[in-house]
């Protein structure tokens, strides 16, 4: 009886776990284990909320091993940590640690400006950003098991998020609708593999999860998100940078359970305190967002 | 036949393709009142605690148990935590089927794996090809539950007891439907 593992089979089904869920960055053990007990279903260890990195400016690196490894120690559902795009030496590092995924994330500062990591080379898997359909099966066909919307991490504003889970939602709707000796030219202008466009049109969503982040402050930003049509919601510093993180972490978990019942989303949304304050994305300076790394 | 998951976490989705595949009607449930006129339940793989926490917030822990006693009842992974009587640890359980279990038992995620086994409960059409994501083991099993399939090195890893069925591995991920042929067996 020879087990497998490190197969693709195994990296897309801890993504298919996490369906219906909600992911939740923490900085701290004791973060963690408010987020465990609001009922994310996985954590994001690092030193510090993409809201921080923002404001304090400076080159951001993958988080210190020890940090993430306390994290490790403190909870019993899946533990994620981000390495710097193209950083497959950071990516290495966390795979040693055994963190259950990998953030190829434009969170932190590119390591390499024109080539990710290739993601088949590992035995952990990895969720990478994109901001259209074409972005998300390149980074599918180097090897990421889970994809997520870019959104504008850090701002609390929610408009990045919807702009880049229309176009990935739109363009496998329109994909679906063509015929089969349309799709090398469609291939052609997403810029993406053919196989996987292929794929894509047969199994009318894409080939692995997708989850929506970067914006996501209240529970009707996650279920919003959810209505449109996506799997699953990452919480940045939506939740520890607002008034009352517990409470809004449970909040934030039961609107994307029940996304689609306005009435539980109304009890859910009541005295939560207040919102991280956030920065609206439409006046921010284009060298300031961070959605632009990668491609 | 209508058969409901629950679809409060994880990957309701897979069981209710694999489910239609099959021909049954399907209904997704995240409220108490959503039980009614179901034949079974399906309780799919995710978070565990995840799973046990939103199903106490609103109130599915007692009609849940109810269900089991009288209907056919199936844990994928998380699932079968849940309906264990014990997982060696505190947090909301269903309680309803007698089995142990160990979360997590074989390490993290890259340790999650596929192997083939031997399960002559199945009947024919050759070995089960099954898929471990950060499984859990089921430790052991009490009162009249009947082991269905354990690995070379005895681990247990599927259970049934009457109308109940616990696997720590993901029929739902597989394009094998004889688990689910085989639970529905159960619904007379």
């Amino acid at each position: 009886m020879e087990q497998q593992t490190g197969t693709f089979t195994v990296k897309k089904g801890l993504a298919q776990m996490l369906k219906g869920g909600v992911i939740m960055d923490v900085v701290t053990p004791e973060h963690a284990k408010i987020a465990e007990e609001a009922g994310a279903c996985a954590v994001m260890a690092l030193e510090r909320v993409p809201a921080d990195i923002r404001a304090e400016g400076g080159v951001a690196r993958m988080s210190d091993p020890d940090l993430i490894l306390r994290i490790m120690d403190t909870v019993t559902i899946p533990v994620m940590a981000k390495c710097r795009i193209g950083h497959f030496v950071e990516a290495q590092i966390l795979e040693a640690i055994g963190v259950d995924y990998i953030d190829e994330s434009e969170v932190l500062t590119p390591a390499d400006e024109e080539n990710h990591i290739l993601k088949h080379n590992f035995k952990v898997p990895f969720v990478c950003g994109c901001r259209n359909l074409g972005e998300a099966l390149r980074r599918v066909g180097e090897g990421a098991a889970m994809i997520r919307t870019k959104g504008e991490a850090g701002t609390g504003d929610v408009v990045e998020a919807v702009r880049h889970a229309r176009a990935v939602l739109g363009e496998i709707r329109r994909l679906t609708t063509m015929a089969d000796e349309e799709l090398m030219a469609y291939a052609k202008s997403l810029g993406a593999p053919y196989e996987l466009v292929k794929e894509t049109k047969e199994l009318g969503r894409m080939p692995v999860v997708n989850f929506a982040a970067g914006g996501v402050a209240t529970p009707a930003d996650a279920a919003l998100m959810m209505q449109l049509g996506v799997d699953g919601v990452f919480v940045g510093s939506g939740i520890f940078k607002s008034g009352d993180p517990a409470r809004r972490a449970a909040a934030i978990v039961k609107a994307v359970t029940h996304y689609n019942d306005a009435s539980i989303l109304a009890e859910v949304s009541k005295n939560l305190g207040e919102a991280m304050v956030g920065r609206s994305v439409s006046v921010m300076p284009e060298v300031e967002k961070m959605a632009g790394r990668g491609w | 036949m209508k058969i409901g998951v629950l679809a409060i976490q994880g990957d309701f989705a897979e069981h209710i393709v694999m489910l239609k595949r099959l021909g049954a009607e399907t209904a997704e449930v995240r409220l108490p009142d959503q039980l009614s006129g179901l034949d079974g339940l399906i309780i799919p793989g995710g978070e565990s605690t995840t799973i046990g926490k939103l199903a106490e917030d609103f109130g599915l822990l007692e009609p849940l148990r109810k269900f089991g006693k009288t209907h056919a009842m199936w844990g994928t992974c998380a699932g079968a935590i849940f309906l264990s009587k014990d997982a060696r640890r505190n947090q909301p359980l269903l309680g309803i089927m007698d089995i142990t279990v160990v979360r997590n038992a074989f390490g993290r995620q890259v340790d999650s794996f596929e192997a083939d086994l031997d399960l002559p409960e199945l009947g024919a059409g050759g070995p089960y090809h099954a898929i471990f994501i950060r499984a859990p083991i089921i430790e052991s099993v009490q009162g009249s539950t009947k082991i269905i399939a354990s690995l070379a090195d005895g681990r247990i890893i599927a259970a049934r007891q009457g109308k109940m069925l616990a696997t720590s591995f993901h029929p739902e991920l597989t394009r094998d439907a004889r688990f689910h042929q085989y639970f529905l067996s159960f619904i007379k």
